[in-house]
C-alpha cells in the first residue's frame, strides 16, 4: 500500500526531479514526512515567494523544470507573484501546493484558499487533484505542459486527504499524459519557411530581432550561424541576452526603452525585421506605429497567439525557433549569401558614433562596476539581476558570452526576484560563479533569504548598487515629474551589518579605487559575499525612450538627428 | 464590430467553463451569450459563445481559447453556412377570457408551445433565432411579461461538416 504523498514523491522522481524549493505547513505534512528520507533534496527558503523564484532561477539556469512546494492558504498565496513572474517570462515551473481535505473544500476551512482559482490567469495550466490514483498522471501532465511548447508555470493543488489516502499500487493510473487539446507545433510550415528566405533575399536592410524564445528553444547556436552566414545584424531583447556574444560584430545589443541607440536606429531604418521568439512587447516597440515603419516583418513564434497580437506581420511562422532556423540554414542557397555592404557600414557607423557610455568623473558609477565584474569574470558566470536601474545597467554593460547566463524578471519586472533566483541558479549550476546585481530597494524585498544562503552555504556574490533610492522610479520622477521625488528615497541601511548578523561576510565600497579589490575579495571568498556599493545617487539609465515615444527618439547623451530623432535634452542640475 | 458565434469543443474537466469565461473577461472581450452542454462525444462539452469585436479581436480570442489545455477545437461558425437557435420561456399575464385567447393566438402564430397554464398566467416555450424571440417578446409585452428566461444561442454548421475531436 502507498500513500498519496508517497505516490507524489515517486512521480516526481519519475520526472527526474532531484531538488525542490519549499516551505512546510499543516496541509503538506504528509509530503514533508516523505521528503524526510527521500532522495530528493529539499531547500528550505525563508518565504514562499523565494521558493518559486528559486525554482524559476533553477529552471532558467538549467533549462529543466523547476519545482517548488508550499502549504495551503497563506503559503500558496505567497507563491502568486512568483508564478506570475514565471508565466510572463515563459519559465517551466511546477508549483505544488497543499490544500484542505476535499470534504472541507469551499467551507472557508482553516488555511483554505482557492489557489487554482487565484492562479488561473497566471499559470499555463493548473490542477486540483481529487483522486490519489490520478497523482502520477497529473504530475506527468504538469511537467509535460510546463516543459513543452511555450514553457510556463503549472500549479498542482493537493488536498491533504488525497495525500494521506493509502491505495494499492495496482490501482494507480499510469503516469502518462492524456491531453487531447494540447499539441504544440514545432516544425515551421515549409511554404512559410521558403517565403521567409525569399523575403530575406529581397531585403537590402535586414535586422534580426531575437527574444527569449531563442534561449528557451536552445537556438542560440543556430541563430549565430544564421546571422553569420547571411551577415545580418542582430538586436536582442532583454530576455534574449546571451543568445549571441555581446562582443560579436553583428550584435547590436538590446533594443527598446533602454536599448542601444544603434539597435533602435537599425530597427527604425530596416526594410525587413526578422523576429524570432520575441513578442513585440511595449518596452521594446515604444510607439508601435513607428516601430520598424519601413519594414516587412517575419515573425517566428511557438505560440500562435503571439502572432498578430501587437502588430500585423507579413509572414508568420509558428514553430520552434531552433527547428525553424536549422531548417532555414539547410535550405540556404549560395545566392542567399548577399553581402549588404552599405547597410552593414551604416549600422557600423551608428555603432561607432553612439556607444553605451559609463558615467565618468566624481563618485562611483554603476556602469563601471558592471564592466569590472564582466572583465574579472571574463564575461563568464551567471548574472542575476533585481529590477530597476540595477537591472538595466547590468543588461547594458555586462559582456555576455552564452545563453542562460543572464537571469532577470522581464515581463513582470518583479522586485525581489533576483536574490532567490540567484540561489536557484546556483543549485542548478554549482560550478558557476553566480553574481547578483541588486538595487537596495529590491534586495530588501527578499532580504530574508540571507538565511537560506547561510544554511546551505550558497556562494552567491551579492552586489548591491546602493543609491538609497527606488532609483528607476526616481529617474522617471526626475525626467517626467519635475524632480518631485515622492516616496522614492530610502533611508540608510547598513547592509554589511545585516549580512554579518546572518553570518555572511561583506564590505562597503565608496570609491572607484576600492572596486577591484572588493570584487577580488568577494570572488576569492568561499561561500556568499556581499558588497554594498554606494553609487552616485542620481545616476540615470541612458539612453532611454520615454514611455509612448518612438524608439528612435531616445533621450540621454549623443543625440542623432538624421534619422529624425527629436533631441530631448536632459535637464541640467 | 461584428457578432461572432464561436463553437468551442472542450474536454469536460472541472473548471473548464471558468477558464473559458475568465479568458474573455481578462482580455477585455465581451460575451453576449454563452451556452454549454455535453455533446455527442463522451467526456466532451460544446460551448457556444456569442461575442462581438473586430476581426483581429476575434482572431486573438480564438487563439487564446486554443491555448487552453482543455480546448480541443474552436470554430467561428459565423463564417460558415449555419443554423442558430435560442429557446425562451415566457410567463405572461393571461386572465381567462379574451386576453387568454389572444395570447394563445400569438403563441400559435409563432409556433410557441404552451407548457404551463395557471389561474392568471400562461408559460410559453419558443425556439427560433434572436429576431423571432424579440418579435414575440414585443407582441406579448402589452399583456404583461412576468418573467422571461432564455438560453444562449446554440448553432451548428449546415450539411455534413462537423467539429469533432481529431478532425
Ligand atoms: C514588486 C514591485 N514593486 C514595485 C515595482 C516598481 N518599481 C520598478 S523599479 C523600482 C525601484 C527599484 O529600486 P531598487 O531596487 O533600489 O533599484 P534601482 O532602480 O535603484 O537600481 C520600483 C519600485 C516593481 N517593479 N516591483
Ligand atoms: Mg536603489
Amino acid at each position: 500500500m502507498k500513500t498519496g504523498a508517497r505516490i507524489l514523491i515517486d512521480s516526481l522522481k519519475e520526472q527526474g526531479v532531484d531538488i525542490i524549493f519549499g516551505y512546510p505547513g499543516g496541509s503538506v505534512l504528509p509530503i514533508y514526512d516523505e521528503l524526510y528520507d527521500a532522495d530528493i533534496r529539499h531547500i528550505l527558503v525563508r518565504h514562499e515567494q523565494a521558493a518559486v523564484h528559486a525554482a524559476d532561477g533553477y529552471a532558467r539556469a538549467s533549462g529543466r523544470v523547476g519545482v517548488c512546494l508550499s502549504t495551503s492558504g497563506p503559503g500558496a498565496c505567497n507563491l502568486v507573484s512568483g508564478i506570475a513572474t514565471a508565466n510572463m517570462d515563459s519559465v517551466p515551473v511546477v508549483a505544488l501546493t497543499g490544500q484542505v481535505p476535499l470534504p472541507m473544500l469551499g467551507n472557508d476551512a482553516f488555511q483554505e484558499s482557492d489557489i487554482t482559482g487565484i492562479t488561473m490567469p497566471v499559470t499555463k495550466h493548473n490542477f486540483l487533484v481529487d483522486d490519489s490514483l490520478r497523482i502520477p498522471q497529473v504530475i506527468a501532465e504538469a511537467f509535460y505542459i510546463a516543459g513543452t511548447g511555450r514553457f510556463g508555470p503549472v500549479l498542482v493543488d493537493l488536498p491533504k486527504d488525497v495525500l494521506m489516502r493509502t491505495v494499492s499500487p495496482d490501482e494507480i493510473l499510469p503516469g502518462v499524459p492524456d491531453l487531447k487539446g494540447y499539441r504544440p507545433t514545432y516544425h515551421g510550415h515549409p511554404r512559410q519557411v521558403k517565403k521567409a528566405l525569399e523575403l530575406l533575399r529581397e531585403s537590402r536592410k535586414p535586422v534580426i530581432y531575437a527574444g527569449g524564445g531563442i534561449i528557451a528553444a536552445g537556438a542560440s547556436e543556430a541563430l549565430c550561424r544564421f546571422a553569420e552566414e547571411m551577415e545580418i545584424p542582430v538586436t536582442i531583447t532583454m530576455m534574449g541576452l546571451g543568445a549571441m556574444r555581446s562582443d560579436h560584430p553583428l550584435n547590436l545589443g538590446m533594443l527598446g526603452m533602454h536599448g542601444t541607440r544603434y539597435a533602435n536606429y537599425a530597427v527604425t531604418e530596416c526594410d525587413l525585421l526578422f523576429s524570432i521568439g520575441a513578442r513585440f512587447d511595449d518596452r521594446v516597440t515604444g510607439k508601435i506605429d513607428e516601430f520598424a515603419p519601413n519594414a516587412k516583418i517575419i515573425h517566428i513564434d511557438i505560440d500562435p497567439a503571439e502572432i498578430g497580437k501587437n502588430l500585423t506581420v507579413d509572414l508568420p511562422i509558428v514553430g520552434d525557433a531552433k527547428v525553424i532556423l536549422e531548417d532555414m540554414l539547410e535550405r540556404l542557397e549560395p545566392e542567399d549569401r548577399i553581402i549588404r555592404k552599405s547597410w552593414l557600414e551604416e549600422v557600423g557607423k551608428w555603432k561607432e558614433e553612439h556607444p553605451l557610455t559609463a558615467g565618468n568623473g566624481g563618485g562611483l558609477h554603476p556602469q563601471q562596476i558592471i564592466r569590472e565584474i564582466s572583465d574579472m569574470l571574463d564575461g563568464g558566470g551567471i548574472i542575476v539581476s533585481e529590477v530597476g536601474q540595477n537591472q538595466m545597467w547590468a543588461a547594458q554593460h555586462y559582456g555576455f558570452k552564452r545563453p542562460r547566463q543572464w537571469i532577470s524578471s522581464g515581463g513582470l519586472g518583479t522586485m525581489g526576484y533576483g536574490f532567490p533566483a540567484s540561489i536557484g541558479a546556483w543549485f542548478a549550476c554549482p560550478d558557476e560563479t553566480v553574481v547578483l546585481i541588486a538595487g537596495d530597494g529590491s534586495f530588501q524585498m527578499n532580504i530574508q533569504e540571507l538565511g537560506t544562503v547561510v544554511q546551505y552555504n550558497v556562494p552567491v556574490k551579492m552586489m548591491i548598487l546602493n543609491n538609497m533610492y527606488l532609483g528607476m522610479v526616481r529617474q522617471w520622477q526626475e525626467l517626467f515629474y519635475e524632480r518631485r521625488y515622492s516616496y522614492t528615497e530610502l533611508p540608510f541601511v547598513d547592509f554589511v551589518a545585516i549580512a554579518k548578523a546572518y553570518g555572511v561576510p561583506g564590505r562597503v565600497v565608496e570609491s572607484e579605487k576600492d572596486v577591484v579589490p572588493a570584487l577580488k575579495e568577494s570572488f576569492e571568498t568561499d561561500g556568499p559575499f556581499l558588497i554594498d556599493f554606494r553609487i552616485e545617487r542620481e545616476e540615470n539609465v541612458f539612453p532611454m525612450v520615454p514611455a509612448g515615444a518612438a524608439i528612435k527618439d531616445m533621450i540621454g547623451e549623443h543625440v542623432r538627428q538624421d534619422v529624425g530623432g527629436e533631441p530631448v535634452e536632459q535637464e541640467a542640475d | 464590430m461584428k457578432q461572432h458565434i464561436l463553437s468551442v469543443l472542450v474536454e469536460n474537466r472541472s473548471g473548464v467553463l471558468t477558464r473559458v469565461s475568465g479568458l474573455f473577461s481578462r482580455r477585455g472581450f465581451n460575451i453576449e451569450s454563452l451556452a454549454v452542454g455535453t455533446c455527442e462525444s463522451p467526456g466532451m462539452s460544446r460551448i457556444t459563445i456569442v461575442a462581438s469585436g473586430d476581426d483581429a479581436h476575434i482572431e486573438q480570442v480564438k487563439k487564446q481559447l486554443n491555448k487552453l489545455i482543455e480546448v480541443i477545437k474552436v470554430i467561428d461558425i459565423t463564417e460558415r453556412s449555419h443554423i442558430e437557435r435560442e429557446l425562451a420561456l415566457i410567463k405572461v399575464n393571461a386572465e381567462p377570457g379574451k386576453k387568454r385567447s389572444e395570447v394563445m393566438q400569438i403563441a400559435d402564430i409563432f409556433r410557441a408551445k404552451i407548457i404551463d397554464v395557471g389561474q392568471e398566467t400562461l408559460v410559453l416555450e419558443i425556439t427560433g433565432d434572436t429576431g423571432k424571440i424579440h418579435a414575440i417578446e414585443d407582441l406579448l409585452g402589452p399583456y404583461g411579461i412576468l418573467e422571461l428566461v432564455r438560453t444562449g444561442k446554440i448553432a451548428l454548421q449546415r450539411g455534413a461538416s462537423t467539429i469533432s475531436p481529431g478532425k
